[in-house]
């Protein structure tokens, strides 16, 4: 597989399921179990890259300035700070830590 | 859209137009990510223009930088799980934006979280379209032009670490799943889907231990564990909740 097979591939599915939602009778949601299933993979999909992408270096979880930056993210957030200035926020926590010589 | 608009229909344009705006300014993070993780500018730009969803655009990006296009279908499979949601949402939508073959296409292309609950959070059924369709095309543009400068910024900088651009990865994925933890059910998700993924990184191909977290959702989901048993009683309508 090449990297433009992967971006055409992932991209028409992602396109087509948006279109499934107007295509596929709304009966299908109102069964409660589907709906919540529905719900419940963005939160684990989101919570499980959060993980890879703050302590994964490969196979490797590694401790480094990504933690306490997802940590000054996760109080801004609590603080109710608008999202970009959580995203950017995070950014300059990691880059000063790294100038300070943190991995 | 007539020129007499309701003050209903203004709010929600100004609405979309803020959200658009703000989408914006953190697709130079997507675009320069994605250029680290060794895609090139047109794959970049290909990405925000088709798949135009957020979510699953730095999903992707994210397998492929730790594990190359080897981890392809964990990254495709990732982006999949995470573009989901998507159809629920044109579920929704369709009764308040549906029309012909051509304009159910363009409905479903801007279909993402932006536009959704902008238009959802308006009260009268004209904002509501407005609203999403303003949301939806105002995210779109704005998105797909700073992916491109994001791509060029990241041709040059090299070293995105330096800047921070991993972890700011981390926060906005942090930043979306915010809203949603409003209940049991979806901190013990995250929380269970948060561990697995890192109990099996070292044992598994970059990619799978993301998608094997998906278990946890259907699990939960299907036998509803920590819910409180009232609010998800069989016939009510899904709630709104964990909409941006």
């Amino acid at each position: 597989m090449t990297l433009w097979h992967i971006v055409l591939a992932a991209s028409i599915i992602c396109a087509a399921l948006k279109l499934a939602g107007y295509s596929i009778p709304p009966r299908v949601l109102e069964k409660p179990s589907v709906s919540r299933v529905a719900d419940l993979m963005t939160v684990a999909m989101l919570a499980a890259l959060i993980t890879v992408q703050t302590l994964g270096e490969g196979q490797a979880i590694v401790i480094d300035a990504r933690l306490p930056a997802l940590g000054v993210a996760a109080v801004l957030l609590a603080l109710r700070t608008p999202f970009l200035v959580v995203v950017v926020a995070a950014a300059v926590v990691a880059a000063l830590l790294r100038l300070a010589g943190m991995p | 859209m007539s020129s007499a608009r309701s003050a209903a229909q203004r709010s929600a344009l100004r609405q979309g137009l803020a959200v658009g705006a703000a989408t914006a300014a953190y697709g130079v993070s997507f675009g320069a990510l994605a250029v680290a993780s060794g895609l090139d500018i047109w794959q970049t730009c290909v990405l925000s223009l088709l798949m135009f969803t957020g979510g699953s655009q730095f999903a992707l990006v994210g397998v492929l930088a730790s594990g190359g296009a080897s981890a392809g279908g964990a990254a495709i499979a990732s982006a999949a799980l995470l573009g989901v949601r998507n159809t629920a949402y044109g579920i929704r939508m369709k009764p308040i934006v549906g029309g012909g073959f051509l304009r159910t296409v363009a409905a479903a292309w801007v279909t993402i979280d932006e536009s959704t609950a902008v238009s959802l959070a308006q009260s009268e059924p004209r904002a509501r379209r407005t609203g999403f369709w303003v949301t939806g095309i105002a995210v779109f543009i704005g998105w797909n032009l700073t992916t491109l400068i994001g791509a060029l910024i990241g041709d040059v900088l090299g070293d995105t670490r330096m800047y921070g651009l991993d972890a700011a990865a981390a926060a906005a994925f942090l930043g979306l799943l915010w809203p949603r933890l409003t209940r049991l059910q979806p901190v013990a998700v995250a929380c269970g889907a948060a561990i697995l993924a890192g109990i099996l990184t070292p044992a598994l191909a970059p990619g799978l231990p993301v998608i094997l977290a998906a278990i946890v959702a259907i699990l939960v989901g299907v036998f509803n564990w920590f819910s409180h048993t009232r609010d998800d009683a069989p016939g009510q309508a899904h709630g709104q909740e964990g909409e941006r």
